[in-house]
């Protein structure tokens, strides 16, 4: 099973007072993966740069950073393209039991960006939490395997956390997120990789798209309207990564569109910028995914 | 003096040195463990025994006083802050046996190219995990390995230039490293005020003792960093993270040294892929940055995103080969302890050759075999994080030494060995050898480690024949660091045979090179813009507080008309005339010291010691002084201290573009303050005897009575002190000076067209030059200062943002 979308990402950042210079770091660029392929599409700012590179960073992710000298009240970022997405096979769960992690992990000796080495530890914007790591290990029973405990804990969280996009901002922290139980997709999934670290199960952040408007007969999914976040646990070698969606008990699949993969949001935000102005501003996201 | 010295009894030197003994099983820089004395020790102990203890202490005062007059200081950090200290100088120093010396460099120089393979592996191929040299979790999770820094490959090819090692010495007598310091290693400089001030403490027995001297390695490594600009325009700077480090003294120190430009991040800016410089000529290129800020805090763009110090797009120049850095960023990943654990395996691998100077023995827990050895060893380890970059012996909470912890956190260490084994390291328990140090008239051992330092040569790596030695306050090992009370002394490395001096500008041959012209950045230029305003601001004042007292001595009452104007006159620059030392201008002081303080690099030690003695003078007077009287002479103290401040800065101070500002910023200040005392005391209206004190407070009244055969009225006032051309005071001699240095400028900056601030300045100077005292009204006064209010504006905009 296989499915297109076209897709736009449009972010505008509107200042108060003309910001001098900028630089922004943009990951906006959906990935080119096994389950998925970007068909067309290109990554393009208003007013034009005057300085733009193209690049990929260490997770694999597409880069594009751009330069703007002249004082600017308003800056927009657009992505448009086409994406195929494929299905992923479920089948059996051949992951390892949880407490063998440990040695599988110990088998793997790189440092490479599909590592699972490097989702374990502390991450920029994720350190370990002893009440998350209590939650996570009161849905892991004794013998589970390291897949059905990432099931467990997704499950879990979806039940116990109200998607509320009012309730937390881009800088909210998992421990605030998990103690109020509310947050969107970004909160959820650093709360569920804050857990499954506490767990020794390496995860990691997905930034991507969610289909907008849900197959019929199915419910619309929440956080379709925003660029969606989801997590991916790795199960042992033999398995390796799994893509969960926490915030819809759900794995991730044909709905899903990958855009950037890294350790928390840090390594995935879509526009990290930078600029020499007083004020302050206002931004605003727009995405639309349309099956084709 | 040598005669005493060598005509000194064996007796003498024996009685000396008796009550030095030093701990059994540690061993001691200047003493064998048969109690007598190391050769390489007799001439300093002979001079030091032949002193009589008035002489010595004067000796050691000479090395204090020029640390205090070059302002050497360390930022002792407290709970709530940090102050500023004398320099803990331990006045005897370390003395190392030059042939031993020559094989310890010899080890450094193998562990720098040692260092430098991983490095490169750990930002390339990742080799040395793959093999199974390296678990890839302790990389994974050291903090100070940046992805975004993989794969790059440096400019020149290398990622290390500038290294620092800590080394102790074990009770066999060996060295072994504690230490690696490849981040970006302070204490250089240190070491060089250090020997600077040892040898003012030795100045007679330093000519004739062999000790190696240190210009040749900062020669080198100047060299090596012109060197690394290649055929690059671009220049070579200093990166600090800025004042409020506790290294910045030293920061400025080795810019002024080896001729560098002291750059904060945001004087750099990124632009179409290359590193530059905000200069107040627009942009120039950095083709080589020696950086001393943390590597992480570089770039809040693919760096630590919550930094406030870096530079957008750093890591962007630096992957598009744009410069070369000392040292490259991400070298912090080789600082983890963690790391000594495998280096001797590594060094068989990458070098073919086993350590030649050992590290201290470290054992990684987070693996079986070694866990379990650190566990049955527990009383001889010390456990610490794996990721820490401190030394073993900079012991806090989270450490357990001999099984048992210093803070109280933890219940029982095997547990937590066993449950975060991972993150765990245990390094041998060593006992580091004591050195000499004079404690109340008496030579006492106590524990030292020696930082030396390494520099990348195009002929290989550079030691330099000295260090900067840490001396333990007590025979506590714990007690090393500056911060908890420990104190620093020279290295002598001893030749055999006599040692030619040497300075840094020495040149063998070539022709001579005239350095490319300094930069100046925009935020220095600012800084010292703003010292001239706030310095003259205070002179303003002083002179307005003055001719108040007087009057208010003379009249005794506050009420009396001419004494409450000028006490309203104060009170509108928000002076409060009751207070004798108003805090307002103690305010502007601290406020010049600050401005300085950022520019130390381009300040005199002179200049800088005036203002830091003009500021506490008035923090001083404060204190004490009475209104009257007694006010208006700390007014003339104050003056004086300006003047010389002024002085050793006008006089003094070479021509450089930041003189410039520094003089445009006075000009502009002096003449708004005269502008606002004759708007007030040279109206019409004025209250009695106010042109006579507008007058004394321009600092005219001779000039005044030479001129003019008559009393002071209006004319002659506005005459003398807006309009003469040769009066220094007047606001019309302001702007003469002003046009003059801002053309010098615009001329260097190579506008084609008159800029804003030009024209303002012309504008108003010609205004001014062709009016006569009649057309100066109170109205027009005010008018003049806000047009000096729009020229600071034009020139702010033009040179300093």
């Amino acid at each position: 099973m296989s499915q297109s979308y076209d897709i736009t990402l449009k972010i505008a950042y509107l200042y108060d007072s003309p910001a001098a210079a900028s630089r922004t770091l943009l990951r906006m660029l959906p990935r080119n993966l096994p389950e998925q392929q970007l068909l067309y599409g290109v990554v393009t700012t208003n007013p034009a740069p005057d300085y733009r590179l193209d690049d990929i960073d260490f997770f694999g992710n597409p880069t594009t950073e751009v330069s703007h000298e002249r004082r600017l009240s308003e800056i927009e970022f657009l992505f448009r393209g086409r994406v195929l997405r494929h299905g992923t096979p479920g089948g059996l769960d051949l992951s390892c039991a949880l407490d063998s992690l440990p040695r599988e992990l110990a088998q793997i000796q790189s440092i490479g960006p599909e590592s699972p080495h490097h989702f374990l530890g502390p991450s920029p914007r994720l350190r370990p939490e002893p009440e998350i790591a209590a939650f996570a290990r009161d849905c892991a029973r004794p013998g589970m395997s390291a897949l059905a405990a990432a099931e467990a804990l997704s499950l879990a969280l979806h039940e116990a956390f109200d998607f509320d996009p009012e309730a937390t901002e881009v800088t909210t922290t998992p421990i605030e997120a998990f103690r109020a139980r509310r947050g969107v997709c970004q909160d959820i999934s650093h709360v569920m990789i804050t857990g499954l670290r506490a767990l020794g199960i390496p995860a990691g952040y997905v930034s991507g798209f969610l289909r907008t408007i849900p197959p019929k007969g199915q419910e619309r999914l929440a956080g379709a309207d925003a660029m969606h976040a989801w997590v991916r646990a790795w199960c042992g070698g033999e398995t390796g990564w799994v893509e969960f969606d926490p915030t819809n008990a759900i794995r991730a699949g044909t709905d899903h569109v990958t855009v950037a993969v890294g350790r928390d949001y840090s390594d995935v935000a879509p526009a990290k910028g930078s600029l020499r102005s007083e004020g302050s501003h206002d931004t605003t996201h727009q995405v639309d995914v349309v099956p084709v | 003096m040598q005669d005493e010295a060598d005509t000194m009894t064996p007796d003498a030197l024996s009685r000396f040195l008796a009550g030095y003994k030093p701990l059994a099983g540690v061993a001691d820089e200047l003493k064998r463990p048969d109690g007598s004395l190391r050769p390489v020790w007799a001439s300093l102990m002979r001079y030091l025994a032949g002193q009589s203890a008035e002489t010595l202490a004067r000796a050691f005062a000479r090395g204090d006083q020029y640390l205090h007059d070059t302002g050497v200081y360390f930022r002792q950090y407290t709970g709530t802050g940090s102050t500023v200290r004398d320099w803990p100088l331990s006045h005897v120093p370390v003395v190392i046996d030059g042939a031993e010396w020559a094989a310890l460099a010899d080890g450094i120089a193998q562990r720098a190219e040692l260092l430098e393979r991983v490095m490169a592996d750990l930002y390339g191929p990742g080799n040395l995990v793959r093999d199974g040299f390296l678990p890839a979790d302790l990389v994974a999770q050291n903090p100070e390995w940046l992805r975004p820094i993989v794969n790059i490959r440096p400019r020149s090819g290398n990622f290390l230039h500038f290294l620092a090692f800590e080394i102790g010495r074990s009770p066999d007598g060996s060295w072994f490293v504690l230490g690696d310091r490849t981040q970006a290693p302070s204490g250089a400089g240190f070491a060089l005020e250090n020997r600077m001030a040892s040898s003012r403490v030795f100045h007679d027995l330093m000519p004739k003792a062999n000790v190696e001297r240190l210009a040749g390695f900062f020669r080198s490594f100047r060299d090596a960093m012109n060197g690394l600009r290649g055929d690059n325009d671009g220049r070579v700077a200093i990166l600090t993270p800025g004042q409020h480090t506790d290294t910045y003294y030293e920061h400025a120190y080795i810019a002024r040294y080896l001729g560098f430009s002291l750059l904060e991040c945001e004087d750099l800016k990124v632009q179409d892929g290359r590193l530059s410089v905000r200069t107040i000529n627009g942009p120039e290129p950095v083709g080589v940055l020696w950086r001393r800020l943390d590597s992480r805090f570089a770039d809040p763009l693919e760096l630590d995103e919550t930094s406030a110090l870096g530079t957008p797009g750093m890591v962007s120049a630096l992957r598009a080969g744009a410069m070369d850095m000392v040292n490259c960023l991400g070298s912090g990943v080789l600082e983890a302890r963690a790391l000594m654990a495998f280096l001797p395996r590594i060094s068989q691998h990458l070098m073919g050759a086993p350590l030649k100077l050992p590290n201290i023995a470290t054992w990684w827990c987070g693996q079986p075999t070694e866990r379990a050895y650190v566990l049955n060893n527990l009383e001889r380890m010390m456990i610490g994080p794996a990721q820490s970059t401190k030394l073993p012996f900079d012991i806090d909470a989270t450490t357990a030494l001999g099984g048992k912890f210093r803070g109280t956190a933890h219940s029982s260490v095997a547990d937590w060995i066993e449950r975060e084994g991972a993150t765990l390291v245990g390094q041998e328990a060593v006992t580091l050898s004591t050195t000499p140090a004079m404690i109340d008239g008496k030579l006492a051992p106590r524990p030292m480690v020696v930082r030396v330092f390494a520099a990348r040569t195009p002929e290989g790596w550079a030691v330099m024949p000295g260090g900067y030695a840490r001396i333990g306050r007590s025979g506590d090992p714990a007690a090393l660091a500056m911060q908890a009370g420990g104190s620093v002394a020279d290295v002598w490395v001893m030749a055999d045979q006599p040692v030619v001096p040497d300075t840094l500008s020495k040149t063998d041959s070539g022709p001579f090179l005239r350095r490319l012209p300094g930069l100046l950045p925009a935020r220095a230029a600012d800084n010292l813009f703003w010292l001239g305003r706030y310095v003259e601001r205070a002179e303003g004042g002083v002179r307005v507080l003055r001719a108040y007292h007087l009057r208010l001595e003379e009249y005794g009452r506050r009420t009396v008309p001419l004494v409450n104007g000028l006490g309203q006159f104060l009170d509108g620059f928000g002076i409060d005339p009751e207070e004798p030392i108003p805090a307002t201008l103690l305010g502007q002081f601290d406020a010049s010291v600050i401005c300085a303080s950022k520019v130390r690099d381009r300040f005199s030690t002179d200049g800088w010691n005036a203002l830091n003695d003009l500021s506490a003078t008035g923090h001083d007077l404060a204190t004490r002084v009475l209104p009257g009287d007694d006010a208006a002479r700390a007014m003339s103290v104050l003056l004086r201290k300006i003047a010389g401040f002024s002085g050793l800065v006008h006089d003094n101070m070479f021509r450089f573009l930041g003189w410039r500002f520094l003089t445009l910023g006075r000009a502009l200040e002096r003449a708004d303050q005269m502008a606002s005392v004759l708007s007030v005391f040279a109206d019409p209206d004025v209250v009695g005897g106010g042109f006579d004190a507008a007058i004394e407070i321009g600092d005219s009244v001779m000039t005044h009575r030479r001129r003019y055969s008559v009393e002071t009225n209006r004319d002659t006032v506005i005459d003398v002190l807006a309009l003469d051309r040769d009066n220094p005071r007047s606001i019309l001699f302001q702007l003469d000076r002003m046009r003059e240095e801002e053309a010098r400028l615009a001329e260097l900056s190579g506008m084609a067209e008159m800029g804003e601030a030009s024209r303002r300045i012309l504008m108003l100077q010609t205004a001014l030059a062709v009016s006569g005292p009649e057309a100066i009204s109170t109205r027009r006064l005010r008018r003049i200062r806000r047009e000096l209010a729009a020229i600071s504006e034009a020139l702010t905009a033009q040179y300093l943002s």
